[in-house]
């Protein structure tokens, strides 16, 4: 990239932001609105939620939620599906158990979650669990699958078991989709956080928007956890992309030269 | 540079008897090789020449233990082939490179057993011997057709395998290139002493390369001839004798010399 290239890719994206912000407090004062907060309203909003203590905690216990479920997701998903991609005959059977469960909204299981778990935290986790496993689960089988018989008979020809197969070639070749599984997920369980703590918890972003508006309709803080919580979206999907620019990864994410 | 190689009166590396491949389907039975017979000596470099589909590839699967035949017997050094081998390596066409490695991680990749000193020695040797010198921690996808296809050969020439199979191995390659590439091969063919199976559709390239061109029918394939050529390297692409054997096998296969 130029150096102009470079601002660019900096600049514009921050004046599409500042008149996105600009359009908003301009909204807010022609209609004349007493519910809906401008963006300063928002930011004295943000300011008070940092002076009562209350910002970081929730922060924190959002970011703890999704890293407990989604870690969970990836430590089981990612075995059960390079499992499941290796033998054909068991995603034979697995499969349509995984295509009924998999397009059931994760917050169709919020009441399931609360009789097993309670009104606590394990609930959350479990949901976020639930809907990051699937996008996982499936992308590793469907990358093991899809391996190129050309890379896995080479592999063969190099005299190596079946373990080692798995880890040298398999393994690698799947990464780049399931990276792609992973990334999905992430943002799936950033969303599922948000909705199960405005059920299932006393803390966290989701909690803070519904709390607000139930405890006095505070819609500057409403709309300050929003903002929070697309923020710290945003950061999750830069960091996830990141990975995937990796070299040993970024030939599959870009069209092969011919 | 290259001698003249007469046929040698060397040792029987490869020996195929009576082999009969068929593929068997809901309704039908397809057979792709029928009855094929063929010797090769030691050091060899044979072409299998036929058209596409007639099965060559197939033919090399199963020398290669890919497939197991229908019946009939494939041998190397005396030895039943049961599966794949170290010894015997299978060069695809350049998509066989393991995208995830570097140029020096796929050379090295059937190192593994070797001391670390030992194994760098010999990926510096075989990057020198293909002359990717200076991409040794590129990715394939920042590399070209042609020197893709050179990666797959030196990861195959790390492993000292006695034989190497190649499958149309230049056929993605553009026209300059493939020459390029042919020139290659026989430089390292030279200098390896390998015995060398290589299957192709290309009747100009089996003249340039083979010892012997085994040339086959169309499906279900059968050996219909097998052609010396006693033309030593290098080989002048517009003498009498080589024009002579490449319109031979243009005639046996049935092919009219005019377009």
């Amino acid at each position: 990239m130029t150096l102009r290239q470079r601002l660019e890719s900096i600049l514009l994206p921050i004046a599409a932001a500042m008149s996105l912000v600009a359009f908003w407090a301009a909204a807010v004062r022609w209609s004349g609105t007493t519910v809906f907060p401008s963006p300063a309203a928002v930011a004295r909003g943000i300011a008070e939620l940092a002076r009562k203590g209350l910002l970081l905690p929730y922060i924190r216990d959002s970011l703890l939620r999704v890293a407990a479920g989604y870690g969970g997701a990836l430590a089981a998903g990612i075995p059960l599906g390079v499992f499941l991609g290796w033998h054909p005959a068991a995603a034979r059977a697995a499969n349509p158990v995984i295509q009924f469960l998999r397009p059931i909204s994760p917050l169709a299981w919020i009441p399931v979650a609360i009789v097993l778990f309670g009104v606590k935290n394990m609930a959350a986790v479990f949901l976020i669990f639930l809907a990051s496993l699937f996008p996982i689960l499936v992308s590793a089988m469907n990358g093991v699958r899809g391996v190129s018989a050309m890379h896995r008979q080479a592999g063969r020809n190099f005299g190596l078991s079946r373990p080692a197969l798995l880890a040298r070639v398999v393994f690698p070749a799947a990464l780049p989709e399931i990276l792609t599984g992973l990334r999905i997920a992430l943002g799936i369980a950033w969303i599922v956080v948000v909705a199960a703590e405005m059920i299932a918890v006393n803390s966290g972003l989701g909690y803070l928007v519904i709390d607000s508006r139930n405890a006095g309709k505070r819609y500057d803080l409403v709309v300050a956890a929003m903002l929070l919580i697309g923020v710290i979206g945003l950061v999750l999907n830069l960091l996830v992309q990141r990975v995937s620019r990796l070299r040993a990864v970024r030939w599959g994410f870009r069209e092969e030269t011919p | 540079m290259i001698p003249a190689r007469k046929p040698l009166p060397g040792r029987t590396k490869l020996a195929i008897r009576g082999l009969q491949m068929a593929f068997r389907t809901e309704e039908s039975e397809v057979r792709v090789l029928e009855d094929l017979d063929l010797d090769v000596r030691e050091g060899e470099l044979v072409c299998i020449l036929g058209p596409s589909g007639c099965g060559k590839s197939t033919l090399l699967n199963i020398v290669a233990g890919f497939l197991a035949p229908s019946s009939g017997s494939v041998k190397i050094d005396g030895e039943e082939v049961r599966g794949p081998d170290p010894r015997r390596i299978f060069v695809f066409q350049e998509r066989g490179v393991f995208p995830w490695l570097t140029v020096e991680g796929n050379i090295g990749f059937g190192l593994g057993r070797l001391a670390r000193a030992e194994r760098e020695k010999r990926i510096g040797h075989y990057v020198r011997l293909v002359g990717l010198e200076g991409f040794e921690k590129a990715y394939p996808h920042e590399l070209s057709g042609g020197m893709k296809q050179r990666v797959e050969v030196a990861r195959a020439l790390a492993v000292d395998p006695d034989m190497l199979y190649l499958d149309e191995p230049f056929g993605a390659l553009d026209s300059i290139t493939r020459l390029e590439m042919r020139r290659e091969l026989l430089r390292i063919w030279q200098t390896e002493q390998k015995t060398i199976l290589f299957v192709t559709h290309d009747i100009e390239e089996s003249v340039q390369l083979a010892d012997r061109v085994v040339v086959l029918s169309a499906r279900p394939a059968r050996i219909r001839r097998i052609v010396e050529i006693d033309l030593p390297h290098p080989r002048d692409l517009s003498s009498r004798r080589y024009l002579e054997l490449r319109d031979g096998i243009l005639e046996e296969i049935g092919l009219a010399h005019k377009i």
